[in-house]
């Protein structure tokens, strides 16, 4: 068990070396000078040299990569280019706020689908099974940032009901402590609901096909046959079984604990990592960039490790096979 | 498996023939996009009169508008036909660049020598690890954006679960015993990827590949809303939304025809996808 678990992590190392060095290139060889945009078109020639000079933007690619490695390994980011402060407080600042937003969605959006998803494939009223379904693939299928559009224009724009951008009002300040939190969750309410909707879609699918699948198991029909009430037959024992596949896709979504709503911060100008990732890809802000594609690799893989302990938790049968 | 007879049994299987239907429709409305758009998707005459006119209205000239006009006086649903030509076509070749890739290496790491394999399959591994949309903001941003940029970004980002399941699918037709009887009839070892397993493992590749056409549909629109895509003044339904999003409040058409009609596609090609695989199973 352990020296599967080293062996897992040792692999994910590498995965995420892989991915920065990558990273690392192709931003670095790609079109586009970052000092070019910070300086604008009336710098000179020898203004920008300087500033690369300074930068240290002048030295061969590999002794670059090679400092910026040694810094990343001590948990130094390096300092913006564009803002000139440190990216690691540019994300930390920004990760919250967008940790919040998908977090709760991704808790919304399983608890709903999961409800759903357990009705309908349990429920023998085959029509509204049907339409259910042609329901939440729509919602699965609409593009985040068109359905929040669609939102601010029903909530916004028609019933003037809720805020469209930002995560708090312009003056929040000078309001106090219940004021000040209402305005922040009527802020929160149209990035979450939208969110919420697309994820929910998804969610009542595969909790529907993975209820299905074990609808007519003997072992539902014996806990029948048992005499347990139908609630605790689809509670406790189908809902536990079909739990296994789910798991393992919250484990997956850990990485958009980070950037997985880049398109919907995009629409609610949502102060997120998004909004910052963004900016610096178009900004050439190297710094910002490579702390940014760093963390992302690291969750990739954790999310990985976190799918695959999280099923040998629920499902004992992995357990015992990895152990035997 | 003859090919008109799988397609018999989508057309009998009621999403399927749904999917199929409106696929086709809007497929075809691509295809004939000049013949019945009457307007010019890109011209803009007189922009004060005859812009953000609502649907179904006519203006001075007499050309008749069924989805209304822009903010540049542009007819909405010819730009809506012509852009759905940049959607199909950029989510189509995409997801064909990572079926090309993703069954060349799936079928490689199944069929070839084992350490080949372990390579193949380590590659995939790490590909899967590469955080996808960074990588799009990244690559995308980072070229001159283009429709063709963007067809091969996704491409690159999109074929893992391809391999995956082709790999998957082979191997597991590989220890069946038709494919030792092919052996001993004298089949060879291309013979007996190409002729025997690869088709008889192709369906649930079809399955995810049908669905990835949606989801490269998806992500093309979100680039080019975000500017990173197809370039204005084409039309393509991400620039569509996102000149819709500025305009939300006194022509809320220009946005909403596009998403909805993306909304049509990505819904189409899941219930196709999800008849496939039904069949498959069966």
């Amino acid at each position: 068990m352990l020296r599967g678990f080293l062996l897992r992590l040792l692999r994910g190392a590498a995965v995420v070396f892989g991915v920065v060095t990558l990273t690392f290139l192709l931003l670095h060889l790609a079109p586009g000078d970052p000092v070019q945009r910070l300086l604008g078109p009336s710098a000179g020639l020898e203004q920008l040299e300087a500033a690369r000079r300074e930068l240290g933007l002048d030295r061969p690619l590999v002794q670059q990569y090679l400092g910026w490695l040694g810094r990343t390994v001590r948990g130094n980011f390096g300092v913006s280019i564009a803002q000139g402060r440190p990216a690691g407080d540019l994300l930390a600042e920004a990760w919250p706020a967008t940790a919040l937003l998908v977090l709760l969605s991704i808790a919304l959006s399983w608890l709903g689908g999961i409800v759903v998803g357990a009705f309908q494939a349990n429920t023998r009223r085959r029509t509204l099974d049907a339409w259910v379904s042609t329901g939440t693939v729509a919602l699965n299928a609409m593009p985040g940032y068109w359905l929040g559009l669609a939102l601010v224009m029903v909530f916004t724009y028609r019933l003037r009901w809720l805020p469209a951008f930002g995560a708090a009002g312009l003056d929040a300040d000078f309001l106090g402590g219940w004021a000040r939190l209402s305005d922040r969750l009527r802020h929160l309410a149209l990035p979450l609901l939208t969110l919420t909707l697309i994820g929910l879609g998804g969610a009542a699918r595969f909790s529907r096909a993975a209820m299905r699948d074990l609808r007519d198991s003997p072992f539902l029909v014996a806990a029948s046959a048992r005499g347990l009430p139908e609630r605790r037959v689809v509670v406790r024992h189908q809902l536990r079984n079909a739990l296994v596949p789910i798991v393992t896709l919250l484990g997956l979504s850990l990485p958009a604990l980070f950037s997985g709503a880049v398109f919907v911060e995009a629409v609610f100008a949502w102060p997120g990592v998004g909004q910052v990732l963004v900016q610096a890809v178009q900004a050439r802000d190297y710094p910002v960039v490579m702390a940014a594609a760093t963390i992302s690799a690291v969750l990739v893989v954790a999310g990985n490790l976190l799918a695959e302990f999280l099923v040998t938790t629920v499902d004992p049968r992995v357990r015992d096979r990895d152990a035997g | 498996m003859p090919a008109d007879h799988a397609g018999a049994a989508l057309w009998r299987d009621g999403r399927g023939r749904t999917g199929l239907l409106l696929l086709g429709v809007i497929a075809a409305a691509a295809l004939f996009a000049p013949a019945i758009s009457p307007a010019d998707p890109t011209t803009q005459h007189d922009v004060v009169a005859t812009r953000f006119l609502a649907p179904g209205s006519t203006d001075l000239h007499g050309v008749f508008h069924p989805l209304g006009t822009d903010r540049l006086g542009r007819d909405v649903w010819a730009r809506l036909v012509h852009g759905a030509r940049v959607s199909l076509a950029v989510g189509g070749l995409a997801m064909a660049v990572s079926l090309v890739i993703g069954i060349a290496v799936g079928a490689a790491a199944a069929a070839g020598p084992p350490a080949l394999g372990v390579l193949l399959l380590g590659a995939t591994d790490f590909a899967l690890g590469l955080p996808r949309v960074v990588l799009l903001l990244l690559l995308a941003s980072l070229w001159e954006p283009s429709a063709e940029l963007v067809v091969v970004v996704l491409g690159l980002t999109g074929w893992m679960p391809v391999a995956r399941l082709v790999h998957a699918g082979i191997r597991a037709q590989l220890a069946r015993p038709y494919v030792l009887s092919a052996v001993a009839l004298g089949a060879g070892p291309i013979r007996v990827l190409l002729r025997h397993a690869l088709p008889n493992a192709i369906a649930p590749v079809l399955a995810l590949a049908t669905l990835g056409v949606g989801n490269a549909i998806t992500l093309e629109a979100g680039l080019s809303f975000l500017g990173l895509g197809v370039q204005p003044p084409a039309a393509s339904w991400g620039t569509m939304i996102a000149s819709g999003r500025d305009t939300v409040v006194n022509a809320p058409w220009v946005g909403l025809a596009p998403g909805i009609a993306l909304v049509l596609v990505v819904v189409g090609c899941t219930l196709v996808a999800d008849a496939v695989e039904e069949r498959g199973r069966a």
